[in-house]
């Protein structure tokens, strides 16, 4: 997408991040202890407490991911609304009190309080790194997207600006998330979504949608005269060349000079060649937007209604509409999408992002992403419920998610802070649905990724609302980065090197390694961030709790149900859910895209690996766990110690 | 990093009955989740059916597992606040 600078926008922003970076500074100076770093002792009122969780959980994947995907394909996006919050659901009802009796906090922690077994360290330190970097890559990714139209620079800057921010931060102060900052962050978050959805009902539904005071593009759509489904001629243009992509045809025509593409459809037996965006490399590399340079700004953001029906009649707008009249109106009429195709074009790369006229039906209902009805095939089906088995069971599986549980001063109080938190989360999951599809109407999206669907809406209602934001989510996304590149050096440093491989680093070593391993991971992150651009973050967190459900979450199960669980079983369970959870998502369609390679040659047609990683590792810790049964070391498990 | 807890929580004779409690909530949610996602692969025309006010199953399951999730977590809370009112108040009377 083509961004201007906006001045505004960048004051309220760095305003608005140095306000949040500048008081978790504040709050880290202040709160040294162990007790205190999270909970200021049990001093903390159990709502803010609560709140507090859901600013820890709501990360910019689901800020920035799930409207995108929403925007993107409907009904699927808001399936990850759903998993995320289910999933925290198992992490409560399952893992949460039986991991208390233990007296343990984390997944690691548990683990190797049980059994003092080098495999376990080995593997949970490992399994650990790799969950963190794959929870980065999102993180890196929707960086590199809300810096672009705030400083009109490229992906990669905003990527690296992150990078060297967090490593700083990381290298010198160090940077907790304590309660006070993620519960002003959480609170934001839910209060600014409040007001966008609000705005969103109060604009109600248009056919020509208004973006921060300039009017929608208008798309071309013209009339060639055609033989044998190819294009002979169209008045005032000249026809340079026609490309057939599947069962779609698309017409390069020029103008005034400029080159464009277009669509070829049939509309009620009649040919029409309609407009179409596309990105093309020109002469000497410069790649051009719709035909021309970057600078003409010929770019637009898109998605619109092309049919509005109200109560069965065809309107050109409404006024405003309630929540549940906004979503009936959706199901009736139709949505104009833009979708992806990629060619090449006399030897050079062209994508191209045509109108993909949807019936609202389709757009509220899963199947534009995981296809699941009728016609679709076998893997495709268990792609969807691959997905949905991951999202189940990955968060119970992170190795951070449960630790605000425990801190806090009396169990009620942790219970009520988390039935809070939950309340909050599953409001937010419900607003994520309305702000998604408010995108995808309003003339917001940027075709080249997603993530931007929920700030460009808001930028579309006032500038220091999208500014906000932008610096919520920055804020939000600084902090996991943090987090992250933390817990991965703690891995590399404390758990790999001074605890596995023995090297009996002084402290001051300690500290020198780990920043050192921080400073490499970072460095790692950036790379990746830029790599994986223009994927969506919800998508790309899918694979994180994908690798932890297959890694983890049988270990965890087993050792809290199980009293055969041995050491053996554990540690084997972890590689072959880290191997197999990998190896899947490596070889799997989207990375195939990646590699530059065509998806529908991919080994298989997996883009979730959950289904087979997960039962893979289930079976791996019960047999081993069964022939390794005399090294089973007796643990009593001590009732809240 | 340090995991440990903010202050001491003392014995609890509710927690196994807890966790008990907890599985069988993990139960339901996980049948009422699946049967989302088995009618998704078996009866992907269900969810289509307009259920009311012009809203599709898909919708109304959708939402309905989320509020549902909190409904149940309220009601889990209350039910382990009980447990322990009553498990932990007889032992301290003996």
């Amino acid at each position: 997408m083509i961004y201007g600078v906006s001045y505004t926008a960048l004051v309220f922003f760095i305003f608005f991040v140095g306000l949040v970076l500048g008081l978790s500074f504040y709050f880290a100076r202040k709160t040294k202890s162990a007790s205190s770093y999270y909970a200021a002792g049990g001093q903390i009122h159990w709502a803010i407490n609560g709140i507090a969780f859901a600013g820890d959980y709501l990360s910019a994947a689901s800020f920035l991911g799930i409207c995108g995907m929403i925007a993107t394909f409907g009904f699927d996006g808001f399936l990850y609304s759903i998993g995320f919050l289910a999933g925290w659901i198992v992490a409560l009802f399952l893992i949460a009190e039986p991991l208390k009796r233990l007296g343990k906090y984390t997944f690691t922690d548990a683990l190797n309080s049980k059994f003092k077994s080098r495999a376990i360290t080995l593997t949970a330190a490992i399994s650990t790194l790799i969950v963190s970097i794959f929870y980065l890559i999102p993180q890196m990714v929707g960086a590199g997207d809300l810096v672009t139209p705030l400083l009109g620079l490229p992906h990669w800057v905003g990527v690296v600006l992150v990078g060297i921010i967090v490593i700083f931060i990381v290298a010198s102060a160090g940077m907790t998330s304590t309660t006070y900052v993620q519960f002003i962050k959480g609170g934001l978050l839910l209060v600014l979504s409040t007001i966008l959805t609000i705005y969103i009902f109060k604009n109600g539904f248009t056919l020509n949608p208004v973006n921060d005071g300039s009017a929608y593009h208008k798309f071309i759509t013209l009339t060639p005269e055609v033989a044998d489904s190819v294009v002979i001629s169209v008045a005032d243009y000249k026809v340079i060349s026609q490309q057939n992509v599947k069962t779609k045809h698309f017409v390069k025509l020029e103008k005034d000079n400029v080159q464009r593409w277009f669509d070829l459809v049939k509309d009620n037996d009649q040919y029409l060649l309609k407009e179409v965006l596309s990105i093309s490399e020109g002469e000497q590399g410069i790649m051009l937007y719709n035909g021309e340079p970057r600078e003409k700004a010929k770019f637009f953001q898109v998605g619109h209604m092309s049919k509005i029906i109200v109560d069965g009649k065809e309107v050109e707008k409404t006024g405003p509409v309630s929540p549940f009249r906004f979503l009936s109106i959706i199901n009736k009429s139709e949505i104009v999408r833009f979708s992806e195709v990629k060619l090449t074009d006399e030897g050079k790369k062209v994508t191209l992002f045509y109108q993909n006229i949807t019936k609202g039906k389709d757009f509220m209902l899963p199947g534009l992403k995981y296809k699941i009805g009728k016609g679709a095939s076998v893997w495709s089906r268990l792609d969807f419920i691959s997905l949905m088995l991951a999202l189940f069971l990955g968060t119970a599986a992170l190795p951070h998610i449960l630790i605000r549980y425990y801190t806090v001063k009396s169990q009620r109080d942790a219970r009520k802070s988390t039935i809070l938190a939950i309340a909050a989360i599953g409001i937010f999951y419900v607003l994520t649905l309305f702000m998604g599809l408010g995108a995808a109407i309003n003339g917001v999206m940027d075709v080249e990724s997603s993530n931007m669907a929920a700030p460009l809406l808001a930028k579309a209602f006032g500038v220091v609302l999208f500014s906000v934001i932008s610096a919520v989510a920055f804020a939000t996304i600084l902090g996991t980065v943090a987090g992250l590149i933390i817990a991965s050096s703690g891995a590399i440093a404390h758990d790999l090197l001074d605890n596995y491989f023995n090297w009996n680093l002084s402290d001051n070593k300690k500290v020198k390694v780990g920043k050192i391993s921080a400073f490499a991971v970072g460095i790692f992150a950036i790379a990746l961030g830029i790599a994986f651009k223009g994927m969506n973050v919800s998508f790309l967190v899918g694979w994180a709790f994908s690798i932890a459900a297959s890694a983890n979450l049988p270990a965890i199960l087993f050792l809290l149900f199980w009293k055969k669980t041995t050491a053996k079983g554990i540690a084997s369970s972890i590689v072959v859910g880290i191997m197999s959870s990998l190896t899947i998502i490596l070889t799997s369609p989207t990375m195939w895209d990646r590699y530059g390679l065509d998806p529908a040659n991919a080994i298989h047609k997996l883009d979730n690996p959950a289904i087979i990683s997960f039962p893979l590792a289930v079976l791996t810790i019960y047999i081993v766990s069964l022939l390794t049964q005399d090294k089973l070391v007796e643990v009593h498990v001590e009732a809240n110690v | 990093m340090h995991h440990g807890p903010a202050a001491e929580l003392g014995t609890d004779h509710a927690s196994a009955k807890k966790a008990k409690l907890g599985v069988w909530f993990f139960y339901l949610y996980l049948f009422l989740y699946a049967g989302f996602v088995v009618v998704g692969v078996l009866n992907y025309e269900l969810l289509g059916l307009e259920v009311f006010g012009g809203l599709n199953l898909a919708i109304v399951y959708g939402i309905g597992l989320i509020v549902f999730a909190v409904l149940l977590g309220v009601l889990y809370n209350n039910m382990c606040s009980r447990y322990e009112d009553d498990l932990n108040k007889e032992e301290t009377g003996l």
